[in-house]
Formats: C-alpha cells, sequence, structure tokens
C-alpha cells in the first residue's frame, strides 16, 4: 500500500513536483514563521511575568499587554529574597534537591548494577515488584508515608522529607541503570577483575564512570522531580515554615501577599529562573530522559 | 570467582567464553565475599522502597477499613463502612466525573496538536527547528504549583493579559477563575499549556524511528509531503499511539498541583478532582479523616489501573481491527 501511492501520485500529477522544488524552501521559512508565531504566544505568560517582576504593582494593574517596563523596579527581587524569604527557600529547595539526586544516583546505580549484572534468588521478584508500582498514584502514599515519617520523628524535617522523595518511586532511574548496565561487555568487568580488582573497585572505578550518560540523565530527571514536587513539600512544613521549599514558599506568599503582584512575580522569578537555566544548559538531557519512556 | 577469571586469557569478543553461563551478560555464581557486596548494593534501594512504597500501599489498605481522625488519635477498625459511604458519596463521583471529563478533553487535544507539531518540527531542513521546540518545553520544566499561582495572574478579571486582550478586541472581561462556569475550562487550556510539550517530546522520540531512507524513496517516487506523511509517516506512528495514549491520562491523573495553586478546587467544587478531595480530606480545612481519606484513595488507585488496562485493551483491539482491515 505505501508503494502504490507514490506511484499512483506520480501518474497523476507529475507537473506538481518539478514546480515544487523552488518554492519548497519558502514554505519551510512560512512554516518556521508560523511555528515562532505560536511559541512566542506559548512563551508569552511566562514573559509577561518576567516583566511584571520590574514593574512596581501599580504599573502591571495598568499596563495590560506591554512587556516592557516604563520605570524599572529591581528592588522587587531584593524585596523577595531577603524580606520575603525566598533565599532561605532557596536554600531549601537546593539542599533537598541535591540531597535526593546525590540518593537517588547512589541507591539506583548499586542497585541498577546488581539486578543487571548478578544472578541471584529473589531478582526476578525483586524486579517485578518494582514495575508492579509505578502506576500507583501519590494519593494513595500520602497518609502512610506521613504516618511514617512522624512515627520515626522525621516529619517536618528536612531530611524526612529527602528520604520520602528520593525513596520512594524511581523505579524509572533503576532500570536506566539495569538496561545500562546489563549491555556492557562481561570482558570490561573481567578485565578489572585481572587488574586484581575487587568487588567495589570495578563497581566505582570501571562500571560507574562508564554509565555517565545514563547518570545525567536520572540527574537531570531527578532534578525535575524534586525541585518541582509540591505535593510532598506541603505536607511536610505545615508546622515548619522554616523547612519550605520554593513552589510552597510561593504559595505560602500568595496567602498572605495576594495584592503584591510585583512581589509575586519576582519570587516566581526567582524560583524559576535556576530550573530555566539548567534545562537550556542541558536540553539534551531533559528531552532524552522523558523520550525514554516512550522508547522503552 | 577472582581465579576462575583470571585464568581467562584477555578473550575477544568473538572468542567463545571459556567458563560456561547461562546468558549473555549474566554472571557466574559469586562467592561469599560478592554475596555480601549484592546485598549491600541491593540494600538501600530495598529497605526505602520497603517503608516509602511497598508498606504504603499494604498500609493504606488497611487504613481503608479505619476510623481515625489524625495522626496520633485512636483508630478503630469499621470494616467496609469507608467504602460504602463511598458509594453514596456526591462528592467523590462528581470528582471522578471532574477528572475523567479533563482527561477526555484534555488527552486528544495533548495527543493531536502535538503531533502535529511535531511533524512540522521534525523536519531536519526547518529553519530554527532547534529554537522553535526549545519554545514548548519551557512550561513542562516550570514549577507546576508555580505557573499554578501565576496563571492567577495572567487570568485575573481586571489586569491580567487575557483580559487586556478580550478589552483590546472589544470583549467583556470574564472572571475566569472566579466563576464555576470556567474555571474547570481554565485550568484545562492551562494543563494542556503547561505540558504539551511532553507529549510533544514523545512524539518527536517516535519519529526519530521512521527510516529517512524510505522518506527519501517516497519523495524521489515523486510522492507529495501530505501523500509521505499520510502513506509512509502515520503508519509507523501507530504503534505508539498507545503508549503515548497511555502515558498522557496517567499524567493528568496526577494534576493536584495545579488545581491546587490555581481554584483550591473551587468555586463550588466544580473543580474538585479526586486527588484534590482526598488531600482535603486528609489535611484540609476540617476535621482529618485519614481512614476514608486512604479508602478514596485505595478506589482512585484501583480506577486508575483498570482505566489505563481498559484503555490499553480497546486500543491494541482498534489497532488489530485496523490491521485486519488492510
Amino acid at each position: 500500500m505505501t508503494a502504490a501511492a507514490p506511484a499512483r501520485a506520480a501518474g497523476e500529477r507529475p507537473a506538481a513536483v518539478k514546480s515544487r522544488r523552488i518554492p519548497r524552501r519558502i514554505l519551510r521559512w512560512i512554516q518556521t514563521i508560523v511555528l515562532a508565531a505560536i511559541g512566542l504566544i506559548w512563551l508569552y505568560p511566562l514573559l509577561w511575568v518576567l516583566s511584571a517582576s520590574f514593574k512596581d504593582s501599580l504599573e502591571i494593574f495598568a499596563s495590560g499587554l506591554n512587556l516592557v517596563p516604563e520605570t524599572w523596579h529591581p528592588e522587587n527581587y531584593a524585596v523577595a529574597w531577603s524580606e520575603a524569604g525566598f533565599s532561605q527557600y532557596m536554600l531549601n529547595s537546593v539542599v533537598i534537591t541535591t540531597a535526593s539526586i546525590v540518593l537517588v544516583v547512589v541507591r539506583c546505580a548499586t542497585a541498577g548494577y546488581v539486578l543487571a549484572r548478578f544472578h541471584f534468588r529473589g531478582r526476578r521478584v525483586i524486579v517485578a515488584v518494582l514495575v508492579a508500582t509505578m502506576f500507583i498514584p501519590t494519593g494513595l502514599f500520602i497518609v502512610p508515608v506521613v504516618e511514617l515519617s512522624d512515627l520515626m520523628g522525621l516529619l517536618n524535617t528536612r531530611t524526612g522529607l529527602v528520604l520520602a522523595m528520593a525513596g520512594g518511586g524511581n523505579v524509572a532511574a533503576v532500570l536506566l541503570y539495569m538496561g545500562f548496565f546489563s549491555r556492557i561487555p562481561k570482558e570490561l568487568e573481567e578485565a578489572a577483575v585481572i587488574d586484581g580488582a575487587g568487588f567495589l573497585r570495578t563497581f566505582f572505578r570501571v562500571m560507574l564512570p562508564l554509565s555517565g550518560p545514563v547518570t545525567a540523565t536520572v540527574v537531570v530527571l531527578t532534578f525535575l522531580g524534586t525541585w518541582n514536587n509540591f505535593f510532598l513539600p506541603l505536607v511536610f512544613t505545615f508546622s515548619t515554615p522554616e523547612n519550605r521549599t520554593l513552589a510552597v514558599g510561593m504559595l505560602a506568599f500568595q496567602g498572605t501577599n495576594s495584592t503584591d503582584w510585583a512581589g509575586l512575580a519576582a519570587a516566581a522569578s526567582i524560583s524559576l529562573i535556576p530550573i530555566l537555566v539548567l534545562f537550556l544548559l542541558l536540553q539534551r538531557h531533559f528531552v532524552e530522559g522523558i523520550a525514554g519512556a516512550v522508547k522503552s | 570467582m577472582t581465579e576462575a577469571l583470571a585464568s581467562t586469557p584477555a578473550p575477544e569478543r568473538s572468542a567463545p567464553p571459556p567458563v560456561p553461563r547461562s546468558r549473555p551478560g549474566g554472571r557466574r555464581p559469586g562467592g561469599r565475599r560478592s554475596t555480601l557486596w549484592i546485598a549491600l548494593f541491593l540494600a538501600p534501594t530495598l529497605i526505602l522502597f520497603t517503608l516509602y512504597t511497598v508498606w504504603p500501599s499494604l498500609s493504606s489498605l488497611y487504613y481503608s477499613m479505619l476510623e481515625w481522625r489524625g495522626l496520633g488519635q485512636d483508630r478503630s477498625f469499621t470494616g467496609l463502612a469507608n467504602f460504602a459511604r463511598l458509594l453514596t458519596d456526591d462528592l467523590f463521583w462528581a470528582s471522578l466525573g471532574i477528572t475523567l471529563l479533563i482527561i477526555v478533553v484534555t488527552v486528544p487535544i495533548r495527543v493531536g496538536a502535538s503531533l502535529l507539531l511535531a511533524i512540522m518540527l521534525n523536519d531536519p531542513r526547518l529553519p530554527f527547528a532547534g529554537l522553535l521546540r526549545t519554545a514548548f518545553f519551557v512550561p513542562v520544566v516550570a514549577t507546576t504549583a508555580i505557573v499554578g499561582i501565576l496563571m492567577g495572574f495572567v487570568l485575573d478579571p481586571s489586569s491580567g493579559p487575557v483580559n487586556a486582550l478580550r478589552e483590546l478586541v472589544g470583549l467583556a472581561p470574564i472572571d475566569f477563575l472566579g466563576s464555576s462556569d470556567t474555571a474547570l475550562g481554565s485550568v484545562m487550556a492551562v494543563h494542556v499549556w503547561k505540558w504539551l510539550g511532553v507529549t510533544l517530546i514523545y512524539w518527536l522520540a517516535a519519529l526519530q524511528t521512521v527510516p529517512r531512507e524510505l522518506l527519501e524513496a517516497a519523495e524521489i517516487d515523486g510522492a507529495s509531503s501530505w501523500q509521505r506523511l499520510r502513506h509512509v509517516t502515520l503508519p509507523l506512528l501507530t504503534p505508539f499511539t498507545i503508549i503515548i495514549t497511555v502515558l498522557t491520562v496517567v499524567e493528568t491523573m496526577q494534576i493536584f498541583d495545579l488545581v491546587v495553586t490555581m481554584t483550591g478546587g473551587g468555586p463550588y467544587f466544580s473543580t474538585m478532582v479526586t486527588e484534590v478531595y482526598i488531600y482535603d480530606t486528609a489535611f484540609g480545612e476540617g476535621r482529618p479523616d485519614l481512614g476514608y481519606a486512604s479508602a478514596i484513595g485505595v478506589a482512585f488507585g484501583v480506577i486508575t489501573v483498570l482505566l489505563i488496562a481498559l484503555l490499553t485493551g480497546l486500543m491494541s483491539l482498534a489497532r488489530r481491527r485496523q490491521e485486519g482491515h488492510q
């Protein structure tokens, strides 16, 4: 069927094919312009917020669609950063995200390595249970996780929050490492053993350094998941406002200063700029990490 | 183990392995030391996974049969009473209906529109293709909760840009989030805006599997770009439709962050999705009702799994029937 169609087309409109040669490039430019217009509309809400962060509240109310501030007010950032407490929220987000990434990479790389390269009793059961839990919605976990953290004395602490975010789920990361390590030729490992490397050295000196691309993907996905997480940080900071992350801090700031649009816009920009900059720098890894779901 | 491997003379990939093994990439029986290491390497994941995934799943089942009014409070076993209450809880069924409505409306839009975009952006000779893709990816990485709060401004009736635009063309401003007629539609629109890029990434990944030679051959044969799309690209993409739709549905079930920050489930419960209802029941303004919240969670989990199974089944059935026709 796929072969028949082009033949029929060629028979019907031979002239059309020839005459299209020249305008094709122009057509592509039209396509680019249309897509660029859609893209600008797409980004407009975020650009509007960024511009609002440099206006004063009065100008935001009056300026409508205008993106360029009449007078610049960078002090909005200073207010959000120090007075509204976003320096503390930023610190919390950075500490919690970094700790989660380290924990996820270490535990998923070690587990993935062992599951990929060693055959032991219970291996298949572990993999099956891991995969089976991938689709369970967060709503089901939240009450027991809060209770567990409370029992361990970790509710309302940043440690408890990190454990809850990096401890649950992340099955995809284990599977990514598993898939990668199972494809590494056995000879590499054997060469390491011949050189006298033990289990630990083989892993840390040979295997882990090889897994760079997978680690990059896992780091980026964990960063995205942790930095943007809202449900768990919200529940874990009800009674400890000083532990709030940026997302939860934004909600609290909105609750108390719902009319301070300039401050809110500046606070939002402070919160979003780190992840957006990181995304622009590491776009390839972000895209590959997200696309991984389809490929597998 | 070390001795057995040490006797292996610098092996080539093609050389037959001197040590017999059961499967490629697999490993030889370990000594006692490596058994210890295996256990140690697995321990962090197994312990955390048990604590934060397995135990919560199982205990949710138990909690769903309790009358339990807050952490540290007494709890009593009430059997299936919570589930009986669920059956007659209008708010629960309404929340489920809203969740499903969001899926039914936004998933086809996301899957369809992003396929269209992906096809246009996949053209290797399109100028600035990379930059154009980035524009659609940016909302995906932005923190959902913050996006939700910001959309409160963007959709504000008195001075948000959307209503400023409406005023420019002579339309009356709309209180998008303040009215129960428009709040759900606004949440859906923002949801599509926020997550379209993810579905776009899925489709772009799927498009990479279409062999370029096949398209070039069709072009040489004189097929127009529409014909190449219709008869080469789309048939090859069909198998991906199922997985992409399922992934999109699963993401849509978890719309908590956006709804809480945009509307909190209001006005008049018009945007109360099931996840927000669970949260409200467990941690909301009223007296905590952890047993009932768990029951809703369990019911929602079961419905999610059933829905995904049903969807996967239906779509593969439709695909098989379509293939049968051709």
